[in-house]
């Protein structure tokens, strides 16, 4: 016994496993070197674009870039008291370049983020420049608004003048910060945005939910069928997952139409007796989010349901099983690998969704990738619509971590 | 219904309930697809059942519109170009991967999916703000290349599976017999994982044929692809020029889904 553990105990000279893997090293190289191409450019076409991206939530160039020397008179003050002239002396130069640079707009808008009326206030100081008497200039700016008076107004000035800022992050989760830098709750009504996450996490959830329970026995017949019928079933599922996403939201949005198909059919079978509101809905929605996630769910279920020996039930039922306790104690845990990976699979592609919301959902139905888009396209917002997407990548990419950890990329199969 | 013959009554009504809802899910499933083709050839403006006269008026309106000619034009030479360079650089990582001995497989692997993975508005957001000072945005190229980075997951994932039956003996065998390595690639390798190459082809075709959102942020009017004038018509008002456009994709996206099936097929075979 004792000569044959020495036999297969591990081979311990250090030498040898440093010469093998020197010997190795030309063809890991190799290897390597034929992957490199596609990694170099998903690097600059993909990774640097998104990384660019998502520092924008923490940039804050506008007020030091705008107000390069208020910047540096500021650095003195102590956060108590109006600040002194040499100040107000600063910032009135400041505004008189950004004015002949058309920056002004910039940067009233950048400060009315933190304070709404931070705009008008930068944008009549900046009209009224040309109108300052000689002499002090505190004064004159309080004149015009007395909020240059008060401190609150510059420790925003102040804080803003740093090149990073936490404002566009804390803002995506509603969080903001008061007049002494603290970390706050915003106010009940400008809260909107963990709503929003809410919502998004909360619709991907009821897809996953659905396309479950949809699926699951969907995939079991598909298992069970001879193998010329499951080959045609199989297409049946296949074939949607070709098919544009944006032709299915297109069917989608024909068939919930007030006068479309579902309430015609509904109407002629007698079972409601006015048309129905689906379409701008979270039913809507819901339903053809479903329909486009069904064959992720699906496909992942079958495959491990087709390595499950059908003896295996037979066996329970002849130790006496019931039909159904077979089923739920011995065939349905030998599934959890391929519900795992489908169910995971399904909510990560769903947080992300954008088209069949902005089609097929209300107001109330919109996820984050809608709002992204809507504070590039609409309100220019760089900042806001990275910080959401740090938020929507963080979601994504941990939900990914899980499902490499669970399932493993290799695993992912197409058809 | 498929059941041993030792299944009670109930199980058999039980057995019957499950198939029938698995039929009405593949129904739920495949029947919206077909919705479009009818009410494409509808005479009526209106997207109402049942269908009371057929025309081609609205492919006619398609193919006479310039907007929309130019559209799938566009869609096609995007679509051609993204998946010549996805399936290129796709197929040499999945060679190198599948190399014993490749260095952090996992990592890489893991880098090289999260394409499919990534919110799609993410990427066409990044790639708005880093083309753009590139002078890439409004071009053909810079959308063929993010089109490029969205496919390769899918032809690195095709042609790795086609690996995983590949012997690497045979390499041996014909290294053995004097081929060169590259010479050894092009007879042997390269015609046993063709039709792998070519599966993961018409899957980076259909990705960039029918992306909609990084085509909405990368292009103008002039490269506008066909899922964009979808979308933007969807949007506006839709009408039933939109559904002979939707009866077109999907036409497409069967022929490349009957393709892909006739060569799996084939590597049966």
């Amino acid at each position: 016994m004792a000569d044959t553990m020495s036999l297969t105990a591990p081979y311990t000279d250090p030498g040898l496993g440093a010469a093998l893997r020197r010997a190795e090293r030309p063809n890991r190289l190799r290897a390597l070197a034929l992957a490199l191409p596609a990694l170099v450019f998903l690097l600059v076409t993909f990774a640097a674009p998104i990384g660019v991206f998502l520092t924008t939530a923490v940039r804050n160039p506008e007020v030091h870039e705008i107000l390069p020397q208020t910047t540096v008179a500021l650095e003195g003050w102590d956060g108590q008291a109006t600040p002194g002239e040499e100040v107000f002396a600063a910032l009135a130069a400041d505004l008189a370049r950004a004015r002949q640079n058309n920056t002004a707009a910039t940067l009233g808008k950048r400060l009315n983020y933190e304070s709404p009326g931070m705009r008008s206030r930068i944008m009549s100081v900046t009209r009224k420049l040309d109108g300052f008497a000689a002499g002090p200039l505190a004064p004159q700016f309080i004149a015009i608004d007395a909020a240059w008076g008060q401190p609150d107004l510059w420790a925003i000035i102040q804080r803003n003048a740093a090149p990073v800022t936490p404002y566009y992050l804390l803002t995506s989760v509603d969080l903001g910060q008061d007049a002494a830098g603290g970390i706050v709750r915003v106010a009940q009504d400008q809260a909107v945005f963990l709503d929003i996450l809410g919502r998004t996490l909360w619709i991907a959830g009821l897809v996953t939910v659905a396309t479950l329970l949809l699926g699951f026995p969907t995939a079991y017949v598909i298992s069970l069928a001879p193998a010329r019928i499951a080959g045609f079933l199989l297409l049946m599922v296949l074939l949607p997952l070709w098919t544009s996403l944006l032709v299915r939201t297109t069917a989608w949005v024909v068939l919930l139409q007030t006068d479309g198909v579902i309430n015609q059919v509904l109407l002629a079978l007698g079972l409601t007796s006015e048309k129905l509101q689906l379409m701008l809905t979270r039913f809507g929605t819901v339903t053809a989010m479903t329909h486009i996630q069904l064959p992720f769910t699906i496909l992942p279920i079958l495959s491990v349901m087709k390595t499950i020996p059908a003896g295996q039930l037979r066996a329970a039922r002849s130790l006496g099983a019931p039909a159904f306790s077979a089923f739920w104690r011995v065939y349905a845990p030998q599934t959890l690998p391929g519900v795992a990976a489908g169910c995971l699979m399904t909510f990560i592609l769903s947080l992300g969704y954008y088209i069949t919301p902005a089609l097929v959902g209300g107001p109330r139905d919109q996820m984050i990738s809608n709002f992204i888009a809507t504070y590039i396209n609409r309100d220019l917002n760089w900042g806001m619509a990275a910080a959401l997407a740090c938020l929507l990548l963080f979601m994504t990419l941990s939900i990914y971590l899980l499902f490499l950890r669970l399932v493993g990329a290799e695993r992912i199969k197409l058809g | 219904m498929w059941l041993p013959a030792y299944a009670t009554r109930s199980e058999r009504l039980c057995r019957l309930a499950v198939v029938t809802f698995a039929f009405a899910v593949l129904v739920f499933l495949v029947g919206p697809l077909f919705v479009v083709f009818p009410l494409s050839v509808s005479k009526d403006p209106f997207f109402t059942f049942p269908i009371e006269a057929y025309s081609w008026r609205w492919y006619a309106d398609f193919f006479q519109n310039a907007r929309w000619t130019q559209s799938l034009w566009n869609s096609l030479v995007a679509a051609t170009f993204s998946t010549a360079l996805a399936t290129l650089l796709g197929t040499l990582a999945a060679l190198g991967i599948a190399r014993p001995g490749f260095p952090a497989r996992k990592a890489v692997m893991a880098l090289m999916i999260s394409p499919m993975i990534m919110p799609v508005v993410i990427v066409a957001v990044g790639a708005y703000m880093f083309f753009g000072p590139l002078g890439l945005t409004n071009t053909r190229t810079g959308l063929v290349l993010a089109h490029a980075g969205l496919a390769i997951p899918f032809v690195v994932i095709t042609v790795l599976s086609s690996l995983s039956t590949y012997d690497a003996n045979l390499t041996r065998a014909g290294a053995s017999l004097g081929a060169g390595p590259v010479s050894v690639f092009f007879t042997v390798t390269l015609p046993l994982i063709l039709p792998g190459i070519v599966s993961g082809a018409l899957l980076a075709f259909a990705v960039s044929f029918d992306e909609v959102i990084v085509a909405l942020f990368l292009t103008g009017a002039e490269q506008r692809t066909l899922p964009v004038q979808m979308f933007s018509g969807i949007r506006d008002q839709i009408n039933p020029t939109i559904m002979a456009a939707a009866s077109l994709l999907t036409t497409v996206s069967i022929a490349l889904f009957v393709g892909l099936s006739l060569i799996r097929r084939l590597r049966r075979g």
